[in-house]
C-alpha cells in the first residue's frame, strides 16, 4: 500500500486584488470577478522563487511525518518558473532540506501539471520498491503578461507531498494520465511571458483533458462521482474547475474545500496540489478524494486517494492552507506589484 | 561573495547547522574550530531552532545598489530559543510596525544574486511568527 505520509503548502504573504489590476488597465473589475471568479491572488516577495517556496512547503510536509530526510530517496520539483534555465531547483531544495547526497532528483516542466507529474513518478518509485520515501513538489511564481487576462490569475505558491508505505495519511488507490499534443499555451525559451490560444484554451484543452482523465480513472476504479467526499480540479480561474466538475457529476459541496483559486489565484504547478492539500486539511478517515490536474500542451493526471485513520493526527502539525490564506496578508497596489514582479525596467 | 565560500557555508546558511562545544556546551554559529570559552577543539553538530525573538533592529533606508528595491528593510539581532543570537534580515512585514520582542521564525529565502546572469545565493531570513 502506497500513499501520502506527509503534505504541506506555502502561499506567500503578499496579495493583489482584482480591482487593482482592473483599474490599471481600464477593465471592469465587477465583470472579471464574476466571469473568472477571482477576488485576489498571491504575489511572491522579492526574495521568493520556486526554490524558496518548495523548501517552505516541504518543511511543512516534513513536520507532518516523523521521518529522517536522509531516507528520502527521490525528489521531484514541478514548475514552469524554475529560477535557472540550466541548473536544477532540486539540488538546492535537497541541500536545504538535508536530503543530500544519496537521492535522485529532477526538475519537471509541463505547464500547470508539473507538480502532479512529480507525484505520479514519486508514488511509482515507492510502489516499485526503488526508494523508501519520495517527495514531489509543485511550485510556481507564474507571470501573466501585463493587461492579459492571465494577469488576474497567475500567482505564487506550492505544495509538497511525501509518499511512503508506512504511516499513510491518504492511500493512493488509482492513477491515470491523459495526454495529447495540444498547443493551447506556451512560452518559448527566453521569452518572459507566455502566450495562449485565447478561446482554444477552454474546450479542446482544459475540458477535453480533465474530462478524459476523470472519465478514465472513474472507469478504471469503478467509483461514481457520488462515492467521493471531495474533488479537486486544476484551477486556472474560478469558473473552469466548477464547470468541469459539474459536467462530470460532482457537486459544489465536494469541490468547495479544495477550491482555493478565488483567494490564491492560479499557482500553476502548485494549483491542484494545493487544492488537495487544503482538502487533506479537513478530510476525515475513510473519505475518498478525487483529483485531476491539467497542464497545457496538454495533459491531465488523475488520482484517487482514501484518507486513513492517521489523517486527523497530523492536520494541526503545520499551518493549513485556509489559515495561510486568511493570515493577515499584505496587500500591494499595482505599482508595488509591478516592482515585486520585476515588470519595471531599471537602469543597470 | 565568492562562490567557493558560498558552497562551504551551505550547511549553516541552508540548514542552520551550528557547532556545540563538547567541553563546555557553548554553541557557535557559524561553527568554529576552537572554543573561545574553554579552548576545546571537540565539537558536535547541532541544528539551531527556527524560532526566536527580536533583540534589537535597525531599518535600512539607503541600501547597497543590489538591495535598493528592498528598502526600507529591517536588519535584526534575533535570539533563538536556545539563546544563540544571529543577525538577519526581517522580511514580509511593515517595518514601521516592527518592535523589539517580536516573535520571529527563520525561513529559507533568496539572499543575493551574482548579477542577472550569475548564481543565486540562498540563506535564512526572519519573518514574524
Ligand atoms: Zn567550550
Amino acid at each position: 500500500m502506497v500513499g501520502i505520509i506527509g503534505y504541506g503548502s506555502y502561499i506567500p504573504k503578499f496579495r493583489i486584488k482584482a480591482e487593482q489590476i482592473a483599474h490599471q488597465w481600464g477593465k471592469d473589475a465587477v465583470a472579471i470577478k464574476r466571469g473568472l471568479m477571482l477576488q485576489e491572488k498571491s504575489v511572491p516577495g522579492l526574495d521568493e522563487d520556486t526554490i524558496t517556496i518548495s523548501v517552505a512547503a516541504a518543511k511543512k510536509a516534513l513536520k507532518r511525518c516523523n521521518i529522517d530526510p536522509q531516507e528520502i530517496g527521490a525528489l521531484y520539483i514541478g514548475s514552469e518558473s524554475h529560477p535557472y534555465a540550466v541548473k536544477p531547483s532540486g539540488t538546492v531544495v535537497g541541500e536545504a532540506l538535508g536530503i543530500v547526497p544519496d537521492f535522485h532528483t529532477a526538475d519537471l516542466e509541463f505547464a500547470c501539471k508539473a507538480g502532479s507529474e512529480g507525484m505520479f513518478i514519486a508514488q511509482a518509485l515507492v510502489k516499485a520498491g526503488e526508494v523508501k520515501y519520495a517527495m514531489a513538489i509543485g511550485a510556481d511564481t507564474s507571470q501573466g503578461a501585463p493587461a492579459d487576462a492571465l494577469e488576474f490569475s497567475a500567482s505564487a505558491g506550492g505544495s509538497a507531498f511525501i509518499f511512503g508505505e508506512e504511516n499513510i495519511l491518504a492511500e493512493l488507490l488509482f492513477t491515470h494520465s491523459y495526454t495529447t499534443d495540444t498547443p493551447d499555451f506556451w512560452r518559448r525559451e527566453g521569452a518572459f511571458y507566455p502566450h495562449h490560444g485565447g478561446r482554444f484554451t477552454g474546450e479542446p484543452a482544459y475540458f477535453k483533458h480533465v474530462q478524459g482523465a476523470a472519465k478514465a480513472i472513474l472507469k478504471k476504479s469503478g467509483y461514481k462521482p457520488f462515492d467521493f467526499k471531495y474533488a479537486i480540479f486544476h484551477m486556472p480561474n474560478g469558473k473552469f474547475p466548477l464547470t468541469v466538475g459539474k459536467k462530470l457529476g460532482f457537486t459544489d459541496e465536494q469541490m468547495k474545500p479544495g477550491w482555493v483559486v478565488n483567494l490564491m489565484g492560479n499557482t500553476y504547478s502548485g494549483s491542484s496540489p494545493t487544492g488537495l492539500s487544503a482538502t487533506l486539511d479537513v478530510a476525515k478517515p475513510g473519505d475518498l478524494i478525487f483529483m485531476v490536474s491539467f497542464g497545457s500542451g496538454a495533459g491531465s493526471d488523475a488520482f484517487i486517494f482514501k484518507a486513513t485513520g492517521k489523517i486527523t493526527d497530523v492536520q494541526n502539525k503545520a499551518e493549513k492552507v485556509r489559515e495561510m490564506l486568511a493570515d493577515d496578508p499584505i496587500y500591494l497596489d499595482y505599482g508595488q506589484y509591478a516592482k515585486f514582479r520585476e515588470k519595471i525596467i531599471m537602469n543597470e | 561573495m565568492p562562490s567557493p565560500r558560498y558552497r562551504r557555508e551551505m550547511p549553516q546558511r541552508y540548514r542552520l547547522e551550528a557547532g556545540k562545544c563538547k567541553g563546555c556546551g557553548k554553541i557557535f554559529f557559524p561553527p568554529r574550530l576552537i572554543c573561545n570559552k574553554c579552548g576545546s577543539e571537540d565539537f558536535e553538530q547541532v541544528v539551531l531552532p527556527e524560532n526566536g525573538k527580536i533583540v534589537t533592529f535597525t531599518i535600512i533606508r539607503v541600501a547597497p545598489a543590489q538591495f535598493e528595491a528592498e528598502v526600507p528593510y529591517a536588519i535584526a539581532i534575533v535570539e533563538l530559543e536556545n539563546g544563540v543570537r544571529i543577525t538577519t534580515q526581517v522580511v514580509d512585514c511593515d517595518t514601521e510596525k516592527l518592535e523589539i520582542g517580536n516573535e520571529v521564525k527563520l525561513v529559507f529565502r533568496k539572499v543575493q544574486e551574482e548579477g542577472k546572469t550569475g548564481i543565486i545565493l540562498y540563506g535564512y531570513k526572519a519573518v514574524l511568527a
